[in-house]
């Protein structure tokens, strides 16, 4: 439209951390829609689709991954001072990714047993959030993020809109899609009461629990959800990986954790 | 037709005795009147509500098991068809759709171009409607068609829709629909009703398109033998009823306690998750939202199902009004079995049960009230 080209098309930016890359790609994903995208905002740095890199500032900052090197801990603090709003992307940018599993090791144990020369590596002994370290405006969940709500998000910030992100859990949008509980008709454990909705309800849709990729939905009471889990038969060895995976490092469900110890 | 004013039971009349082999003819009747017929049959480890046209979908010889936070099918030592009480769905999924679209708008030359234009309502016949449900249609009709805003989304799906009835033969561990004097008899709001007796249904009528449906209908004559058997498998729901719910008090014992330590006391159990409002057939409340397209020139209105327990749903002035479990629980409890009754004259329970069976913890309403009248009333009695 006419309107949208009396503007200044927004500069966008894609910043990468600690991560693999999925995030980013669900932006490239969106095949039918990516030609409008290129309309509505200047793609001005974004390493993974173009050789073309702009210096900042940037009026959007897409950032994917976590911080698990002192370079990197300073690097975002630069993409911050780059960019009006940061919007991180997935797990890893949202709560630490897979990779904070080191943050309950012994990180010289790890360099050890992986690296032939772990005197050439310089890493953190944690991996953690981007919000743990520079003011994040918009953060969207998953691993990888939801497509259309990257989309959405995009298009609500390009139009000057706050990007809308419900923030209830997984078990209203099983229910608006007709999907029934696997964990009451089942016994499948299932963390879709304490998680982040943004997915769409995908995995209880094909008899599988919802293994919480989108982190802890607001004010979750994972201890209610423990409680009740264990006491319907799932074990601590289950219920462990489903609460320490892509966003263990989320500090309810690190909490989560702690509880489901002391009841055993 | 228009069902809008509940039928009379003075209309209701036994129309005869259809065979459990002619059960299929009921089906063939429905679809030859142009409806598509919508029934109980077996998905997702659960019975559910879906599309049917033959007799063999529906879950012949199956039944649920319901407690607090559980539920499985198993098959029964009998081959009725509808040996089973209430699942995870409920009717108003066709009634309220989960989903849909208010509105449209598209930016033209001359400007935004507005739409509300809905695609016609399906033709449905619902087959299997328990009283519980007629009841909770009822209440939703109050809400949706009754007040002084019309909805017309429901409005034009509940003008399109023919309702077959059956009456409960059993109950599940979780039912109460005695104590919120809903059920387990289909006394008005249906066009069809069945009793399931052994060879057979016995098949009462509550309006004309009923009658025009059973007139197609290969129908014997009804002995006292069957009334006397239809009477007892309905009596046999009843006394199965073992969960009570005491209702002359609940309006004011939870208004009136609205600080009460209880409130933290199931919020420390209730996840919050929204599964008690989603799976009820009374809960009515939805979000409305404009979404446009990326290049913001086609917008559309959407409503979708919402929750009290949802924490944006009382987002407002830039916080949340309900920002701890304790205040959405209580909303809910509150609404449901005392506020309903200022706004709408009745209770908003009808004594189904799926908020116990479907929350996975099994907080069960009916023992949450037990807990807090016995607390206020151990406090009033304790002279210190």
């Amino acid at each position: 439209m006419a309107v949208n080209d009396l503007k200044k098309r927004p500069r966008l930016a894609v910043f990468k951390f600690a991560s693999c890359d999925g995030c980013q790609l669900s932006l490239l994903d969106c095949e039918d829609e990516l030609l409008t995208v290129a309309g509505l905002v200047d793609i001005a740095m974004f390493p993974e689709a173009s050789s073309r890199m702009e210096a900042g500032p940037y009026d959007i900052a897409l950032v994917e991954g976590s911080i698990t090197t002192p370079h990197d801990a300073q690097r975002i603090q630069d993409v911050r001072k780059q960019a009006t709003t940061i919007v991180t992307i997935g797990a890893c940018a949202t709560a630490g990714g897979i990779q904070s599993l080191r943050n309950w090791a012994s990180h010289e144990d790890y360099l050890r047993c992986v690296y032939a020369k772990p005197e050439y590596i310089s890493s953190l002994a944690t991996s953690t959030a981007i919000a743990d370290h520079v003011r994040v405006d918009y953060e969207l969940r998953g691993c990888p993020v939801n497509r259309h709500q990257l989309l959405s998000a995009l298009t609500d910030l390009v139009h000057g809109r706050k990007p809308r992100l419900p923030a209830h859990s997984v078990c209203l949008d099983c229910k608006r899609r007709g999907t029934v509980c696997v964990e009451v008709a089942q016994g499948i454990p299932c963390l879709g009461p304490v998680t982040h909705a943004g997915c769409g309800a995908i995995c209880p849709a094909f008899d599988r629990g919802c293994y919480g990729c989108f982190g802890p939905a607001a004010q979750c009471n994972c201890n209610s959800l423990v409680t009740t889990l264990q006491s319907a038969g799932t074990t601590n060895d289950q219920l462990l990986p489903l609460l320490r995976n892509f966003n263990g490092a989320a500090p309810e469900f690190q909490a989560a954790v702690q509880f489901m110890n002391e009841q055993s | 037709m228009s069902h809008h004013t509940s039928i009379q039971p003075a209309d209701v009349s036994v129309a005869g005795l259809l065979r459990t082999d002619d059960l299929q003819q009921l089906i063939d009747a429905l679809i030859a009147a142009g409806y598509d017929v919508i029934g109980p049959k077996i998905d997702q480890c659960a019975i559910v509500y879906d599309q049917i046209t033959s007799v063999n979908q529906l879950p012949r010889g199956w039944t649920d098991l319901q407690e607090p936070g559980r539920y499985r099918l198993q098959q029964s030592d009998d081959s009725k068809y509808f040996g089973f009480a209430v699942g995870p769905h409920s009717w108003k999924k066709y009634l309220f759709p989960p989903q849909s679209i208010v509105s449209t708008a598209t930016r033209t030359e001359n400007g935004w171009q507005f739409s509300t234009d809905a695609p016609p309502a399906p033709r449905l016949a619902f087959l299997g409607v328990r009283a519980c449900e007629l009841a909770a249609i009822e209440i939703q009709d109050r809400v949706f068609l009754h007040g002084p805003w019309v909805d017309p989304i429901y409005k034009s799906r509940r003008d399109a829709v023919l309702i077959v009835a059956v009456n409960c033969t059993s109950a599940a561990s979780t039912c109460f629909c005695s104590s919120t004097n809903t059920g387990p008899r289909c006394r008005s709001g249906f066009d069809l009703a069945l009793t399931e007796i052994a060879g057979g249904f016995v098949i009462e009528t509550g309006s004309e398109s009923g009658r025009a449906i059973a007139a197609r209908l290969p129908l014997e004559s009804v002995t006292e033998h069957h009334h006397a058997e239809a009477s007892s498998a309905r009596a046999q729901a009843e006394a199965m009823m073992t969960r009570k719910l005491r209702t002359d008090d609940l309006h004011d014992l939870l208004l009136g306690n609205l600080k009460h330590p209880h409130w933290d006391d199931v919020a420390t159990r209730c996840l919050s998750c929204t599964n008690c409002t989603m799976v009820c057939p009374t809960c009515f409340c939805s979000t409305v939202t404009d979404v446009s397209d990326l290049t913001n020139d086609h917008v559309q209105r959407e409503r979708k199902w919402d929750s009290c327990f949802n924490i944006d749903f009382s987002y407002m002035n830039g916080s949340p009004v309900r920002n701890s479990i304790a205040s959405r629980y209580r909303q809910w409890l509150t609404h449901k079995l005392a506020s309903w009754q200022d706004q709408f004259g009745t209770l908003g329970c009808v004594g189904c049960g799926r908020c116990i069976t479907w929350c996975p913890p099994g907080i069960d309403l009916t023992e949450e009230v037990v807990k807090l009248r016995d607390a206020v009333h151990a406090n009033s009695e304790d002279p210190s």
